[in-house]
């Protein structure tokens, strides 16, 4: 705390140490959310806007604290990401085998490659309603949706990722008379790793939308119906809950991925 | 590659499966295989599309959906743009905004809407709001990094010649954040596209493609919600090739990567 102070005690423009600047960036980054989370609190405190419109900052915690202690909260995000990881699993090894297969066989390319893109041009928001129809607003209407999140950019970016590997790592691969299965183990596939990766994480990042999306037009729990239910009973307090967690649940798994992406990637520090 | 297959060849390839898939299709509906309800023949999806066309007002639903993706993307372009040029350029700004934006996106895109409907109600105002909002986020953080990746020789050159703070986000930040913020606009513009289709789900009041799906689903016309998906596809299909000619447009200049 001691150091703390100091800091915005000199607070000037440019500070002379490191660590201090540190402190600084780091407790600048406070400022704004601390002073909306200020003005939010006197809005509502005075009454500037309705209840209904802006609940104030104190009924929101309390909702939260409510809903993390009743387990609500828990048992919906633990709904939905069942739904992601099996959609997204689903849509990830679909959309990597078809990437793979594009990739390797210019043929697979020519036959298969038109066809996708023109379905993948919908959004996965434009399938919803015709899904509906298709199989209902169960459990796989849901998967659906979700694993074609996933498909697309899974496949397009595994396909490119081959596409890309380096001619000159196949032209030493065809010195060293690798076989088949050789050169796409110890060629090919290392060289896409990147892009795959690159796939993976746009994959969870639609699929997470995408489940976002087909909660809140059809389902009973989840976090996205709790956002439709709440939003129905002019609960904002619960809605923005709701929004909290998808964020932090987006959040973590986009930081882990990448955690995971850098692990995975250690062997290429020596490069570039 | 090495192997160089005639464009012919490539386009028999290329339609196969389409026409192979519309054969399947048709024949599956004659013999009565696969609900009709379900799966409506060929002809249906045209008549359906004509019905949409001439007695009721899909051009009309169809321009309403473009205003609204065209208005959002401008607003949320210029202002992200804009945006992202301040927090580039000023460190203080950065420092105050950035982590707070950051933690802002993180929200899913369509967890705004509910928010976003009690703020500004079902009307034109809230869909657009929304359409802003999606095509904000990419390009922010796109310009962004674009112009922080500006290389330090243009920088100093900038002090050398004693630039201010307008000529150097003119001269030198902008022109060299350019092929970055293509990106974003692109992004952007498939991103304010599907924000549109989702606002017209959820904010279902007044005339849009998006409508006319929900509309098909409710009726239970597979017919209409074909014809609507397909219009869906279409203008994301033109959009994207749009943003890629305006990509390359804006980066003429630039010396050619890969032929």
């Amino acid at each position: 705390m001691a150091a703390i102070s100091e800091t915005s005690g000199h607070a000037g423009p440019r500070f002379s140490w490191p660590s201090r600047k540190r402190i600084g960036i780091g407790l600048t980054a406070f400022i704004l959310p601390v002073a909306l989370l200020v003005l939010w609190w006197v809005a509502s405190d005075r009454g500037w806007l309705a209840e209904q419109i802006l609940p104030s900052p104190v009924f929101v915690y309390e909702t939260a604290r409510d809903m993390i202690a009743s387990g609500e909260i828990l048992y919906h995000t633990a709904v939905s990401l069942r739904r992601v990881v099996i959609g997204f699993a689903i849509g990830a090894a679909l959309g990597l085998s078809l990437g793979v297969a594009m990739g390797l066989s210019e043929r697979v390319e020519d036959y298969v490659k038109p066809l996708f893109l023109a379905f993948a041009q919908i959004p996965t928001l434009g399938w919803i309603p015709l899904l509906m129809l298709l199989v209902g607003i169960d459990e796989t209407l849901k998967i659906i949706v979700i694993a074609k999140g996933a498909l697309v950019p899974m496949a397009l970016n595994t396909f490119t990722g081959i596409r890309n590997v380096s001619p000159r790592y196949l032209e030493v691969g065809h010195a060293l008379r690798f076989s088949r299965w050789q050169r796409l183990r110890l060629i090919v596939l290392p060289g896409a790793v990147p892009s795959i990766f690159t796939g993976i994480r746009y994959g969870l990042t639609h699929s997470w939308t995408s489940l976002v999306g087909v909660e809140l037009l059809a389902s009973s729990e989840g976090l996205g119906y709790l956002l439709v239910w709440g939003r129905q009973m002019f609960w904002l307090d619960t809605v923005i809950v709701a929004m909290i967690a998808i964020g932090l649940v987006g959040f973590i798994m986009d930081k882990s991925l990448n955690n995971t992406e850098t692990l995975i990637q250690r062997w290429k520090k020596g490069e570039a | 590659m090495v192997t160089t297959t005639s464009q012919a060849v490539r386009f028999r390839r290329g339609i196969t499966l389409p026409i192979l898939l519309l054969v399947v299709w048709e024949v599956s509906n004659r013999t009565g295989i696969v609900d009709p309800r379900f799966l409506p023949s060929l002809e249906e999806v045209v008549r359906a599309a004509k019905r949409e066309l001439i007695d009721n007002d899909l051009l009309g639903d169809l321009s309403f959906s473009l205003m609204r993706n065209i208005a959002g993307f401008l607003i949320g372009g210029v202002v992200g743009i804009g945006f992202a040029t301040v927090l580039a350029l000023s460190r203080i700004a950065d420092r105050l905004v950035m982590p707070t934006f950051n933690a802002l996106k993180q929200i899913s895109l369509l967890a705004w809407i509910p928010l976003i409907s009690v703020w500004f109600g079902f009307g034109e105002q809230a869909k657009i709001v929304f359409v802003a909002l999606a095509a904000f986020i990419p390009i922010v953080l796109n310009t962004y990094d674009g112009m922080r990746a500006a290389p330090d020789d243009l920088i100093e050159v900038g002090r050398a010649l004693k630039f201010n703070g307008r000529q150097r986000a003119l001269r030198i930040y902008l022109p060299s954040a350019m092929p970055s913020i293509a990106t974003g606009v692109h992004l952007g513009l498939i991103y304010s596209w599907l924000a549109t289709v989702g606002a017209e789900y959820f904010l279902a009041v007044g005339p849009g493609i998006g409508g006319l799906v929900i509309a098909g689903r409710e009726r239970f016309d597979m017919a209409m919600v074909m014809v609507g998906v397909i219009i869906l596809g279409l203008v994301g299909f033109t959009l994207n090739r749009l943003a890629y000619s305006l990509e390359s447009y804006l980066l003429r200049w630039r010396p050619k990567q890969n032929a």
